[in-house]
């Protein structure tokens, strides 16, 4: 190829105001390993992001293997042609998947047959030295394995362009090494395959063809390594790189003093320190002093166990075993007096963002009790000594992340601590800033005497420390200061000192056998759809689902649980009612009178009323919800015929209740008159009307045969919907979205492949409500138990399209649960006849009702259990069902973006 | 620095430092746009839609009329049917009943019979017989009373030999709520509902929101301890949700709703608070469960619907079977405060009626609290 293989030009791209693109003109040479180089947030990921077709082009055009990147058709023909490894440690791998099964999802997301799959799975893993690892789970793999694991699912469709995202952040030296000559070897195999990699670490770049400094959105330079030494006259790339930008130009080398040794006890000193979580052995047996004034460096991949041996000096965790020593004394997580004396700044910021930098020092200052009078001036005097002074009514999230560490460091010393602990305090931190830093500590340390104890991957950091220890795997490898190492080790750079001790470590393994050559498919293009993607999506969600116990827990169990609690909870049945009678006449008519309410099975009596004080108190304690006064002559009168006056009391609290008991009264005072009279005049009275009510359906009129079906009702619409939306907003908050949006997979294929696991699911869910419903609650079913089936079918078919459709526009898992609860209930409770028939809704209520699936299924459910329906009466309501699916499908479609803002 | 300076014991301390952390999380509060949304959401709209729109009464019933007599005396009964209670009755042909009934479009059909008037006036004791829709609970029992009482007026209105001279007169009177409006009754418990649902929220996402920040290790290494920074979230949160609850009440439910409160508020604001101690407890044991938002979420959303449907604020807690009732009133304090806020609100109850309730509830609280405290530490770190 001779023309560039990636042409920008004009780029800009904004988030918000803020311009992480501005202005960017570049060609990519093709056939090349080329980088792109520049600390954090300079825009190398909207770069890759906008050359992937993962990123709304903005202002500007990109052109990608010879084609627009703007125009659908050609993103859709050479995405097959593209590999995409986006930022972040096997961000887009899944971690409870194998890494036989995350291969094998990659490679159904390029249509491969199972053959074809199995081979390329093969080759690849003998290629990388994963073979061995296969069965295990992603995210138990160490971030180099995790890295391997990435470029094999990069390299599953022989890719003609590689697209790597910072590939080697928080790795150990040895991983990285390996990765870039597996790079190599790849490339040795494909020489046509061209690579594009950003990365932070200048001195990595030293081995790309070509590379492109970035910064604040800019191309500073191109070219190769060479020949930007050689235009800067640095010695270094990171040199090179400082002298680039338009305030590095005057920089004094950093200097380190000799640290002035002091007898005394060691600062922190750490024996025999074991942390072990399960079965898993973060930190094994670590040991080490840190003498007073001394800065002490850790060094060591993501996950090696620095953070957690800094946890357990700090007290946050406590040790398995081995001791730790602060000043002589052993850690204590209860001792208040000892966390005086030591400051800790964690590995992400974590100050309160929506405090103010001043109320952050402030509220540190206070929590330990500095003396309030002295508080105003240490908050100044860490204000002008950090530089904070002018941002210091902002809020954190608004400052460049220089200056947040700045921040974190002032409210680490706020209170003056002899010891420093510093997790990963520069990472990410452009170079300028990082050794403004550093001479900050650099003072702390030979001016104050202060214990720095710091943890870093950068090896140019690690050469500032007074001593150094490797760690890996748990396990201190090396400790000694920097020098001392290169003299023991004979080694000239310190990341090669460490290299080597991680070879002795591991011995010779770990090398990757040759593996034959790959062989070429002609990539066909995409076709529209392809039902085997659709599948790699299903397959791969159950998989996840299986191995997901609070989910799994949620899907399944939740329904049952719920409908219980409903069944049970929502119960219009009025029963056992507490009643008590003042009687004030205790003649035989009066006792007659309590003798028709004592024989009916709704009233419980209750030990007689004495006062009206106690009818009015007991009225009030909610002991009695009926009080019948008689009052005297009640037999008197009634025999004379004078219509004496009964007075019933009902308590109104609620009022359900408590009509229905008006009309239980008035039932039985009826029956009572009919009685009198048939005493009295020893006939049956004259011809009367009768009106015989009939309760259809529900006979005995229980509460638990009409409710438990529109239960049915609600749980099939509220669990599935919340699941499947959680399912796809999931992937957005891990980051795996990028493989919906890079690979051919359409949105039909990924929603579809997102919707079957969990339609399969809520059917499962439907059994057991039905189960529930026949056996627990014995509702009987009177009608097709097919017809209910496939109506339910239909129904859960809706619900979780529906939940798609939240899931395509809502950001966070928190938001997909809450908005769809929210909008789940309010139609399927109040507006589709779970409370209110919906033949007496009006308006408004009844258009929501109908604009949902609930309504239209609640005439299936309690029309098949309580009216013995069949199919010839239920299926228009199926049909209206599955056009809602096919309606909440489209939506999502629609909504869903193949390529982010 | 002093010696006394030093020291982090000492009552007025701790308090010192509760009173600065809790500040803090009002801070935080006010920062979170979409918590202070919810709060003001519920506590005005939700309650006010719910209270005035779920109505348990027989309002707008559907009926429909099968006329086979065409009388002056069925037409009259036809024409009682009269709005909020019913919708005005539809005249269907006797064939058509069992189908409309099966599509649920009337929840009662009024049949009467060929020659009905004929049959009165000739002493001959016709029926009416009234079909019933039992799968709509809520307005079948009270709905077919009304009808019958309905039906019988107006036979009366029309024979009035009928009547029949009165025996004995029993005079029905509901005590609390005259008129037995069930937006008195919703209202109120939407209200108690609320301040579960967002006190569990709100404390719990109060504590997530700080572990994922990673704040909350910043807390323990300092001199702060774990039951302070708890007490904090509780008596922050809990201030902002009994306040939300009391103007709510005060405004939208005696305001707006115009529903009359019995009882002193005042103690109706004591006991809320001591239900506060429990329910944000709760919320922060929910927390320690649950490694992310999403989660809490998952955990909190059944057990949130399972407390508020169970506890006597939707239906009475004695229709509910024995066994049921008695491990919701162990295990959640909601059917105790639920219990006591009828009492003082609706029948006006004090303190000495209440005092059994308040007891229960400390104590249930004192159990979350003490499971929390026990839990906070080692969950916090495991899942950070």
């Amino acid at each position: 190829m001779t023309g560039p293989v990636i042409s920008l030009s004009g780029v800009v791209h904004r988030y918000g105001t803020v311009a992480a693109l501005d202005g960017i003109d570049l060609d990519v040479p093709a056939g090349v390993l080329a980088g792109l180089i520049g600390p954090d947030g300079v825009g190398k990921s909207t770069l890759l992001g906008l050359v992937a077709g993962v990123t709304r082009i903005q202002t500007g055009t990109v052109h990608v293997l010879d084609g627009d990147m703007e125009r659908a058709a050609h993103r859709r023909a050479v995405c097959a042609r593209i590999a995409y490894m986006p930022q972040g440690l096997g961000r887009n791998l899944y971690p409870t998947l194998s890494v036989k099964e995350n291969l094998h999802f990659f490679a159904r997301l390029f249509g491969q047959g199972s053959a074809e799959r199995e081979a390329r799975i093969a080759e690849l893993s003998a290629a990388t030295g994963l073979s061995p690892f296969l069965d295990r789970p992603a995210g138990k793999l160490s971030g180099g394995m995790k890295q391997k694991l990435g470029i094999c699912a990069a390299l599953i469709h022989d890719p003609d362009l590689l697209l790597l995202d910072e590939p080697t952040t928080g790795v150990d030296p040895l991983s990285r090494r390996q990765f870039w000559d597996l790079v190599e070897r790849i490339r040795a195999r494909r020489p046509g395959m061209s690579v594009l990699v950003a990365t932070a670490y200048m001195d990595e770049a030293e081995r790309f063809d070509w590379l492109a400094a970035l910064n604040a959105g800019r191309v500073i330079a191109s070219g190769a390594p060479a020949d930007l030494r050689t235009r800067t006259g640095a010695a270094t790339l990171e040199q090179a790189f400082v002298r680039l930008l338009p305030e590095g130009a005057g920089d004094a080398p950093l200097e380190v003093p000799p640290r002035m040794v002091t007898d005394g006890p060691p600062a922190i000193a750490a024996q025999g320190l074991t942390r072990r979580f399960g079965a898993f052995t973060a930190v094994d047996h670590v040991s080490f002093r840190i003498g007073k004034g001394e800065i002490f460096g850790f060094l060591g991949s993501n996950g090696c166990g620095k953070s957690t041996t800094m946890k357990m000096l700090t007290g946050l965790l406590p040790a398995t075993d081995g001791t730790a020593e602060l000043f002589g004394q052993p850690v204590d997580a209860g001792d208040m007096e000892t966390r005086r004396r030591v400051g800790y700044m964690s590995q992400a910021f974590s100050l309160y963002a929506e405090l103010t930098v001043r109320q952050n020092l402030d509220l540190h200052a206070r929590l330990f009790r500095l003396d309030p009078a002295g508080i105003p001036g240490r908050i100044e005097e860490m204000l002008s000594r950090f530089d904070l002074s002018d941002v210091a009514d902002a809020r954190p999230e608004s400052l460049p992340l220089g200056m947040r560490q700045r921040l974190q460091l002032a409210v680490a010393l706020i209170h003056g601590p002899e010891i420093l602990i510093l997790d990963e305090p520069t990472s990410g931190v452009d170079p300028i800033a990082r050794d403004g830093f550093w001479r900050t500590l650099i003072a702390l340390s030979r001016e104050e005497g202060v214990t720095i104890f710091l943890s870093t991957h950068f090896m140019n950091e690690a050469e500032r420390c007074d001593r150094i220890s490797l760690m890996h795997e748990g396990r201190v490898l090396a400790v000694g200061a920097p020098a001392d190492l290169r003299a023991q080790h004979g080694c000239v750079p310190l990341e090669d000192v460490f290299i080597h001790v991680l070879e002795q470590a591991a011995g010779p393994a770990g090398v990757a056998a040759e593996a034959p050559p790959l062989h070429e498919v002609a990539a066909a293009p995409p076709r529209r759809f392809d039902l085997r993607r659709l599948w790699a999506y299903a397959w791969r969600e159950m998989l996840e689902i299986r191995r997901d116990s609070a989910r799994l827990a949620f899907a399944l169990l939740g329904p049952a649980l719920l409908m219980v609690t409903f069944g049970y909870g929502i119960s219009f049945d009025v029963e056992d009612l507490a009643f008590a009678v003042y009687d004030q006449d205790q003649s035989a008519q009066s006792r007659q009178l309590i003798e028709t309410f004592q024989g009916s099975r709704y009233f419980k009596e209750q030990r007689p009323i004495t006062s009206p004080a106690d009818l009015d108190r007991r009225m009030q304690e909610g002991d009695l919800q009926v009080a019948i006064e008689i009052p005297p002559d009640f037999g008197k009168n009634l025999l004379r015929g004078r219509a004496p006056e009964v007075a019933v009391w009902l308590d109104g609290a609620m009022p359900f209740r408590a009509e229905t008991m008006r009309g239980y009264v008035t039932g039985l005072a009826q029956a009572y008159a009919a009685d009198a009279a048939r005493r009295e005049a020893g006939r049956e009275p004259a011809a009367t009307l009768s009106i015989t009510p009939r309760y259809r359906y529900n006979q005995a009129f229980l509460s638990a045969n009409a409710i438990v079906p529109s239960v049915i009702m609600l749980m099939l619409a509220l669990i599935p919907a919340i699941t499947t939306a959680l399912a796809v907003v999931k992937e957005k908050e891990t980051g795996s979205i990028a493989n919906f949006q890079s690979t051919p997979v359409t949105r039909v294929e990924f929603l579809l492949g997102k919707q079957l696991p969990y339609a399969a699911i809520a059917t499962v869910s439907y059994v057991m409500l039905v189960l529930i419903a026949l056996y627990v609650f014995d509702v009987p079913l009177k009608g097709s138990l097919a017809a209910l089936t496939v109506g339910s079918i239909a129904y859960v078919l809706a619900t979780t399209a529906f939940g798609l459709f939240v899931s395509s526009f809502v950001a966070s898992q928190v938001a997909a649960i809450f908005a769809t609860a929210i909008i789940t209930i309010i139609p399927a409770v109040n507006f589709s006849g779970l409370m209110v028939p919906v033949s007496s809704l009006t308006g408004s209520g009844r258009m929501i009702g109908l604009a949902f699936p609930s309504a239209w299924y609640q005439p299936v459910t309690t029309g098949v259990f309580a009216k013995g329906l069949g199919f010839a009466d239920v299926w228009p309501e199926i049909c209206v069902l599955l056009l809602f699916c096919a309606g909440f499908l489209t939506a999502a479609v629609f909504s869903l973006k193949k390529r982010s803002a | 620095m002093t010696a006394a300076a030093t020291r982090t014991g000492g009552l007025p301390a701790r308090l010192a430092r509760v009173f600065r952390l809790g500040v803090k999380e009002l801070y935080s509060l006010r920062a979170d746009p979409v918590l202070m949304a919810l709060i003001l959401y519920t506590f005005t709209f939700a309650v006010y839609s719910v209270s005035t729109g779920a109505k348990m009464e027989v309002e707008n019933a559907a009926v429909a009329i099968v006329d086979e007599d065409r009388s002056m005396l069925s037409a009259r009964i036809a024409d009682a049917f009269m709005r909020p209670y019913f919708k005005p009755a539809d005249a269907i042909g006797a064939g058509a009943v069992d189908r409309a009934m099966d599509k649920g479009a009337y929840v009662f059909v009024v049949e009467i019979p060929p020659k009905f008037e004929h049959d009165m006036i000739a002493g001959r004791s016709p029926e009416i017989l009234l079909d019933i829709d039992a799968t709509a609970m809520s307005q079948a029992g009270n709905g077919a009373s009304y009808i019958q009482n309905i039906i019988q007026k107006e036979v009366v209105a029309a024979f009035p030999s009928l009547a029949g001279t009165e025996r004995v007169s029993v005079v029905v009177r509901a005590k609390f709520n005259p008129n037995l409006k069930s937006t008195w009754f919703t209202a109120v418990m939407q209200v108690i509902n609320n301040v579960t649902m967002l006190s569990v929220i709100l404390s719990g996402a109060a504590l997530i929101r700080e572990r994922e920040h990673g704040t909350i290790e910043h807390l323990l290494v300092m001199p702060v301890t774990p039951i302070e920074i708890m007490l904090a979230k509780i008596w922050s949160n809990g201030l902002v949700i009994v306040v939300a609850a009391t103007l709510s009440l005060l405004i939208v439910v005696k305001g707006l709703l115009g529903v009359p409160v019995a009882g002193s508020l005042l103690l109706f604001v004591a006991a809320a608070t001591i239900y506060q101690f429990s329910v944000t407890a709760l919320g922060i044991l929910i927390a320690t469960f649950s490694s992310s938002m999403a989660q809490f979420g998952l955990i909190a959303m059944p057990l949130l619907i399972i407390m508020n449907l169970l506890s006597g604020s939707t239906t009475p807690m004695e229709s509910m079977p024995r066994w049921l009732e008695l491990v919701m009133q162990t295990i959640s304090p909601a059917p105790h405060f639920v219990a006591l806020s009828q009492a003082i609100l609706y029948r006006g109850a004090g303190l000495g009626v209440i005092w059994p309730q308040l007891a229960i509830l400390t104590a249930i609280g004192a159990a979350f609290f003490a499971l929390a405290a026990l839990r906070f530490r080692k969950a916090l770190l495991a899942a950070g």
